[in-house]
């Protein structure tokens, strides 16, 4: 019995007896068709849609720990498909058509809430870029629409138009842009994978591939070896350190980036605001927390914690174009590790070892592109040909000199 | 022994009713002096909530200070050291505090358990963000913020010490007068406005005497040791590494005050102590949150360091340290008695015991045990283990930072005693030698392993979030058993107060659903900050126009006396255009300053470029590797344009380098790119060429350099240069340059460069003349009507001219892409050269970068437009390009644009569609060449 | 964090720009047969380990020196700083 507003009322007047788990605890076969190495946002979302779209059988998703401990449990919740290069945009406008439907498809409310998504301009160029980018995202079918200063005083009359180091002169605004209860992403997929018979496998950690002539025939884990005729990997944060098992160096540094959130206020803060002249995103949840951050610390890391001259940068930034959240305190920051890319865009990608597949260097926009990254590796995984929407994402884009740079920094991950 | 000083009367005022307390007081305890016992509602069911703690585990007692434009919200009653004249009101409740209509959410709890939100609001699904979501985000939320600026000031200081020793109660400051005495240097923080941790709350004695005495001695000793620093109302919030910590002090909680209300500090440690306590937890049992259940510490606290008598108070414990307390009746788990039932909904007035009795009472001192205070040891991801003795987690000393150590109750040493010994321990680890331990208690708790009463009432473990013990269970019953999935599903733990109060008890509770032990289920990780920090402190001064550096160029005062308008280039404010009477708009400025230079001569200052220095026997052959061009056959006297790549093959930069002798070379940069790329040479010189001869320093600042331009540039310049420096024509001819003097003797250079397409110099004089030559300069043009030009009509002249400049070097083009291939050398290596030739970048349809003019002299073009062919439908298939610059050419009389066109270079004279979708215009435009101004170059070189 | 500079002292981490892996020390001979796979992998794959990294930072607010520097990507203890001109020098 499916998740409902009657199931709920029913539940409450017999005591809450009748809740099942979420996910079943899986015990791991001795071998699947596929098996996902990742229970995080982006694996889970891969069984997902290949039990439900792809037809697959007998599929699953080991992970290390508890399903959806990674990214997709310590992120700043956006999602947005506001991107300039076609090989992008297309690709993000898919998932955020994924995420208009995902609380029906999945049974389970992630609270998907489009708010609006503005990134504001403060230069002349910032502006041509913003057109050049809201012009490539309506060819691509998105929505997108370019504010003035007295279009965005409109919307947001309490950022600082009077005393600003760089003053407000605009916004691209992507109006079906938002936010998403992160934690609720990877529940929801996981709980709908298992309904259709994908096993979740916690605390399963790979240990090693299996890897004879050229083709990976399964792993070695933590709870013994388990087959399968296709491997795909889906671990960002960890790519370097898990694909190293499997002798391959990958086009990704891993990086730390800090997420912050506030003490719960009252509503104030209604969409998504991104500030163009320093490091500084922000929402506000339904909890009532603002949730917010910034630019990664810069250098590789495996930590999961920052240092305190982001936090002061991303504050700084906050406080130049939001001077209300001064007495707003601080509740708690974390760190996750981000797979930079050499393009910063990411790569979904058979490998050169026949059965082994490849999803990561999501950079730090991991989060928003959670279901249309698994349905393209569903899709990869299941029919060995690329989803259209991705096809541009592969390793050899570097040798062959295809980058998607989105920024213009060229192969040095930490200014993506 | 009380600390308060009942002679010193302060007024303040609660939900608007005037209150007085006394000087020592905290909000908290004035409120309780005052007999106020509902402060709060709680943040889901909105029950009514007191007082239950004493400092900074408060999870109930939130309030909003000072009101309308300064309304500070969630401050902690508990940590607000009173003061004449304080404004607080209770938050989160709809209608008054008394009658919170929102109280209805109790009512419904059933339909309101862990995570129902995720199980229902999904249909229709429109109905999402229509109407549930805006419902529960205007009942979530805590207090308020005022949508103001904020007004008051944060500063920040950097501090450096030996060994900083967060806490000081017993342990702590024995340490500090240890090491004081020592002649250690010594931070002593602590965040109470009065230290001594709990020897100010308990009665105890140390060497026969109140241990106040031995605090105030303490301190005095403290006090006059010049090596030690003691920071009272200062939280240590976070560890970070290599020994940096960060603290927040509050300064003051007044308004109006001069001081800034915080200082963030940054404290350099050699070494740390963390000193930190413990805090008490409370039990679970149903209706355990009414007011009136308190920690049994904090009703000590409240009865002996602020002198209130809790009237008819009962205890609930579970250890001896509770017994401490004074009550009515006492009901010892141990003794198998406890209190099964809370009566009263906005303060207690009955207590159900496990026999079934119900007793009356007003007040009931909890305690469950003690959890040291080990947050700040897992910042740097160390784990503390469980102890089965004490029932609690304490520090593992083998994951502890090495330059850290926990003494005292947080390290699990409870007893007075205990602490001054691990004080003592820790000093001679230290190197310093310990005084004699004062003689003091050394009582063990014996703390049993009683958490929850099972019943069938709710009974709360995180008091603020609203998460009771059936929550906890039943997240476990739908799968979420691992600590941080209960902590996420439930909320447990993730309030205000950070799980202080409520983690352990969660934990013990989850144990006890899944039956195993407390250390199998886990522990969560403690993240920074330990107490929440204002946003506003992170900030510190670095906010509205001083978020960032402010650069001004050498003509900033004298463009700002005739009618500059400035830009933001980086952090250097630029002239746009300087408006002129009776112009009407931006545009007329701009028009007239391109005009009147393409027509006699205009200065524009060009001191933003970066200037690099580059000397040595090497610099000819170090600049060919990093520009694609060849410079070591410049000779002395020329200047050369030059483009760099970056290793991948992209255009980076480029710039024109000035050959002044043999071994000394001036290159310059953009304006953007002026740090990156002095970077980027330092890279080649030092890390792949370590053996050239080479130096570079960049002189961006210290030349002060201005373009003058136009037919009479040169008449004007030669009434600067002093006459016996010849500048003809033929002497000084284009791409010339050489050092010079002006004005009767002022060092200066000059290039023959030109930007804009006229006869032109680039003059760069030492940057504390620069004010005085464009003054001298302007002065002098008047015979030509000289005018300033700012950077719009900077840009007006390069687009008619096709130069590329930061929209067109953008990180993505190739030397091909922007029209230089040629430029590119083919008998020599250089940065970039080999990966520029990969098939991406050289593919026929890759984008060049090519010229466009409307096809209709009316129509105006747009940056950023996409290219698509006529009659094709807009889509990504169909989109061969973008447009990177436009203007309006005052000299063509029509816009004109630079953009990137899929193998643009051999559609010359093809007409396109130029879209720009998002303001529904589509305006063809002709493909041309990018040279629309003068494309031989005749007019600079005459 | 603090970073031991070799002729300077302790200095903030903040005073620095990071470059990434010192492998990017080792230029390929562009005239090799192999030079598009060696330029390949020179600038775009990484080993990005758990554990000892050496790695390159720039003393932009400083005396603009490059540094290599050891240091754990898991705890971010610092081992060791050389002048990265030394170490180019040596590696010759």
């Amino acid at each position: 019995m499916g998740y409902s507003a009657f199931r709920i009322f029913k539940e409450a007047v017999t005591g809450h007896k009748g809740w099942k788990p979420v996910w079943r605890k899986a015990e791991p076969l001795a071998e699947y068709d596929i098996i996902i190495i990742g229970g995080g946002g982006h694996g889970l979302a891969t069984a997902h849609y290949l039990a439900s779209k792809f037809d697959q059988k007998r599929i699953a998703v080991l992970e290390k720990g508890w399903i959806g401990g990674g990214n997709v449990g310590r992120n700043t919740t956006i999602i947005r498909s506001n991107y300039m290069l076609h090989e992008n945009e297309a690709f993000y406008e898919f998932s955020l058509k994924l995420w208009e439907g995902l609380e029906q498809d999945v049974n389970y409310n992630a609270m998907v809430s489009q708010r609006g998504v503005l990134n504001l301009y403060h230069t002349d160029p910032q502006r041509d870029a913003y057109i050049r980018r809201g012009n490539a995202m309506m060819l691509n079918g998105a929505d997108a629409k370019l504010l003035d200063a007295e279009g965005v005083r409109k919307m947001y009359p309490f950022l600082n138009f009077d005393d600003a180091r760089f003053p407000i002169r605009g916004g691209l605004l992507q109006p079906r842009g938002g936010t998403v209860r992160h934690d609720a992403v990877a529940w929801g997929y996981a709980h709908a994978a298992d309904k259709r018979g994908v096993d979740i496998i916690e605390n399963c950690e790979v240990t090693a591939f299996d890897i004879q002539n050229g083709k990976c025939t399964g792993v070695q884990t933590t709870r013994g070896p388990i087959g399968a005729k296709k491997v795909g990997v889906a671990v960002a944060g960890n790519s370097g350190r898990v694909m190293a098992m499997a002798g391959m160096r990958l086009p990704i540094e891993s990086h730390v980036l800090q997420a912050f959130v506030s003490e719960g206020l009252k509503p104030l803060l209604d969409g998504v605001i991104t500030y163009g002249a320093g490091h500084f995103y922000v929402s506000q949840s339904d909890k009532g927390g603002l949730v917010f951050g910034g630019d990664i610390d810069g250098y590789n890391s495996y930590a999961q914690r920052g240092n305190l001259p982001v936090v002061e940068d991303v504050c700084e930034g906050g406080m130049s174009v939001m001077p209300m959240i001064g007495k707003a305190r601080m509740l708690r920051m974390w760190g996750g590790i981000m797979d930079m890319s050499m393009d910063g865009s990411p790569i979904i990608d058979k490998t050169h070892i026949d059965g082994l597949y490849f999803n990561g260097g999501w950079c730090y926009g991991g989060f928003k592109a959670t279901p249309a990254s698994g349905y393209s590796f569903a899709h990869l995984l299941a029919t060995d040909t690329y989803h259209d929407t991705a096809k541009a994402y592969r390793l050899d884009r570097f040798s062959r000199g295809y980058m998607i740079d989105e920024k213009g920094q060229g192969a040095q991950p930490n200014l993506h | 022994m009380s600390l308060i000083d009942n002679t010193q009367v302060l007024s303040f005022t609660f939900n608007g009713k005037a209150y007085q307390g006394y000087e020592g007081d905290t909000l908290a305890s004035a409120l309780l002096r005052n007999k106020v016992r509902v402060v709060g509602r709680s943040f889901k069911y909105h029950r009514p909530r007191g007082i239950m703690g004493v400092g900074s585990e408060e999870p109930n007692a939130l309030v909003e200070i000072h009101g309308a434009g300064t309304c500070e919200p969630n401050r902690r009653a508990t940590t607000i050291k009173l003061f004449d004249g304080l404004n607080a009101k209770s938050q989160n409740h709809m209608g008054p505090l008394n009658f919170d209509v929102l109280a209805i959410n109790d009512f419904m709890h059933p339909f309101l358990a862990a995570g129902f939100y995720y199980k229902t609001f999904m249909w229709p699904k429109a109905f999402w963000e229509k109407l549930y979501e805006p419902v529960i985000r205007r009942a979530a939320g805590l207090g308020t913020l005022s949508k103001a600026a904020d007004p008051d000031s944060y500063d920040k200081g950097f501090l450096h010490c030996d060994t900083l020793i967060i806490g000081a109660g017993p342990a702590g400051l024995q340490t500090a007068l240890n090491l004081g005495l020592a002649g250690h240097n010594i931070i002593l923080a602590d965040d109470d406005f009065r230290m001594g941790g709990r020897l100010l709350s308990e009665d105890y004695e140390i060497n026969l005497a109140p241990a106040l005495n031995w605090v105030n001695e303490t301190i005095q000793t403290l006090e006059s040791l010049p090596n030690v620093r003691l920071m009272s109302r200062t939280s240590i919030y976070g560890v970070y590494d290599h020994g940096i910590y960060g603290g927040l002090e509050t300064t003051t909680d007044e308004i109006g005050s001069s001081k800034p209300r915080h200082i963030l500090w940054r404290i350099y440690a050699k070494s740390s102590i963390l000193a930190a306590g413990a805090t008490e937890r409370p039990i679970a049992f149903a209706n355990n949150d009414r007011p009136g259940v308190m920690l049994a510490s904090a009703v000590r606290s409240y009865k002996n360091r602020f002198d209130i008598d809790l009237e008819n108070t009962a205890l609930l414990t579970n250890n001896d340290d509770g017994l401490q307390t004074d009550a009515a009746h006492i009901f010892d788990t141990r003794n198998g008695s406890y209190v099964t039932d809370v009566g009263g909904r906005k303060g207690v007035r009955s207590l159900t015991l496990n026999t079934g009795e119900k007793i009356a009472a007003n007040h009931l001192a909890v305690s469950g045990g003690w959890n040291p205070n080990v947050h700040l040891t897992c910042h740097k991801r160390a784990r503390p283990k469980w102890d089965e003795t004490l029932r609690c987690f304490v520090p593992d000393p083998k994951t502890l930072p090495s330059d850290m150590s926990v003494i005292g109750a947080a390290n699990g040493q409870f007893s007075t005693h205990a602490a001054f010994k691990d004080a003592n321990d820790v000093t001679e680890k230290l190197g310093a030698k310990p005084s004699s331990l004062p003689q003091t208690e050394d009582a063990p708790i014996n703390v049993s392993a009683f958490w929850h009463v099972k019943g069938k009432k709710r009974a709360w473990v995180d008091f603020q979030n609203d998460v009771t013990a059936k929550d906890i269970t039943l997240a476990h019953q739908e799968g979420f058993s691992s600590v941080e999935h209960v902590k996420r599903y439930t909320t447990l733990g993730m309030a205000t107060d950070q799980g202080r109060t409520s983690n352990v008890v969660g934990l013990a509770v989850l144990a006890d659903t899944t039956g195993q032990s407390i250390p199998e289920t886990g522990t969560t990780i403690f993240r920074p900050p330990y107490s929440p920090v204002p946003i506003g402190a992170f900030a510190g001064t670095h906010r509205g126009q001083h978020f960032k550096p402010t650069r001004l160029t050498p003509s900033h005062k004298y463009a700002a006396e005739n009618g500059a308008t400035f830009i933001e280039t980086g952090y250097w404010k630029r002239s746009q255009w300087l408006a002129r009477s009776g112009e009407k708009g931006w545009r007329d400025s701009v028009d007239r300053e391109v005009l009147m230079t393409r027509s006699s001569v205009g200065i524009c200052d060009v001191t933003t470029l970066g200037k690099i220095d580059v000397q040595g026997r090497d610099a000819g052959k170090f600049l060919n590797k990093v520009y694609v061009n060849t410079f070591s056959t410049l000779k002395v006297g020329k200047c050369r344009y030059g483009l760099m790549l970056r290793e991948d093959g992209i255009a980076m930069d480029d710039g024109t380098t000035a050959r002044l002798s043999e071994t000394h070379f001036v290159t310059t940069t953009t304006t953007a790119k002026a740090g990156p790329v002095f970077r980027h040479l330092e890279f080649v010189r030092q890390c792949l060429y370590p053996d050239m001869d080479v130096h570079l320093i960049s002189t961006t600042d210290q030349w002060a350099q201005f373009s003058v331009a136009g037919p009479n540039a040169r008449k004007l310049l030669e009434k600067i240069v002093d006459p016996e420096f010849d500048i003809s024509n033929e002497a000084f001819p284009y791409m010339a340059c050489g050092e010079l003097t002006i004005c009767g003797g002022a060092r200066a250079r000059l290039f023959r460069l030109s930007f804009s397409g006229e006869l032109a110099y680039e003059i760069s004089v030492p940057a504390r003349y620069g004010d005085a030559l464009i003054r001298e300069m302007m002065q002098k043009g008047e015979a030509f009507d000289a005018v300033l030009y700012g950077t719009e009509a900077l840009g007006v002249m390069r687009i008619e001219k096709g130069h590329a400049a930061g929209n067109e070097l953008n990180g993505t083009t190739t030397a091909q892409a922007l029209g230089l291939g040629g430029f590119v050398s083919k008998k020599k290596d250089c940065i970039g050269k080999v990966l520029s030739q990969r098939e991406g970048l050289i593919a026929e349809d890759s984008l060049q970068m090519v010229g466009f003019i409307p096809v209709s002299s009316q129509d105006k073009l747009t940056n950023g437009a996409h290219f698509i062919p006529k009659g094709e439908t807009p889509s990504p298939e169909t989109d061969h390009g973008y447009m990177s610059s436009v203007a309006w050419s005052p000299m063509l009389e029509t816009y004109i644009g630079l953009g990137f066109l899929k193998n643009g270079q051999n559609r010359l004279g093809e007409v396109i569609q130029a879209s720009h979708l998002m303001g529904n215009s589509h305006v063809d435009v002709t493909v041309v060449s990018p040279h629309f101004f003068d494309p031989k170059g005749e007019r600079l070189r005459v | 964090m603090i970073i031991h500079h070799p002729l300077l002292g302790p200095r903030d981490a903040s005073e620095f720009v990071y470059l990434g892996d010192a492998s990017l020390m080792n230029r390929p001979n562009p005239k090799s047969e192999t030079a598009a796979e060696d330029f390949h992998r020179y600038q775009y794959l990484r080993d990005n380990p758990v554990g000892q990294h050496r790695e390159l930072w720039y003393h932009e607010q400083g005396d603009r020196s490059w540094l290599v520097v050891t240091r754990n990507t898991l705890t971010h203890d610092i081992t060791k700083v050389e002048l990265a001109r030394d170490v180019a020098r040596s590696q010759k």
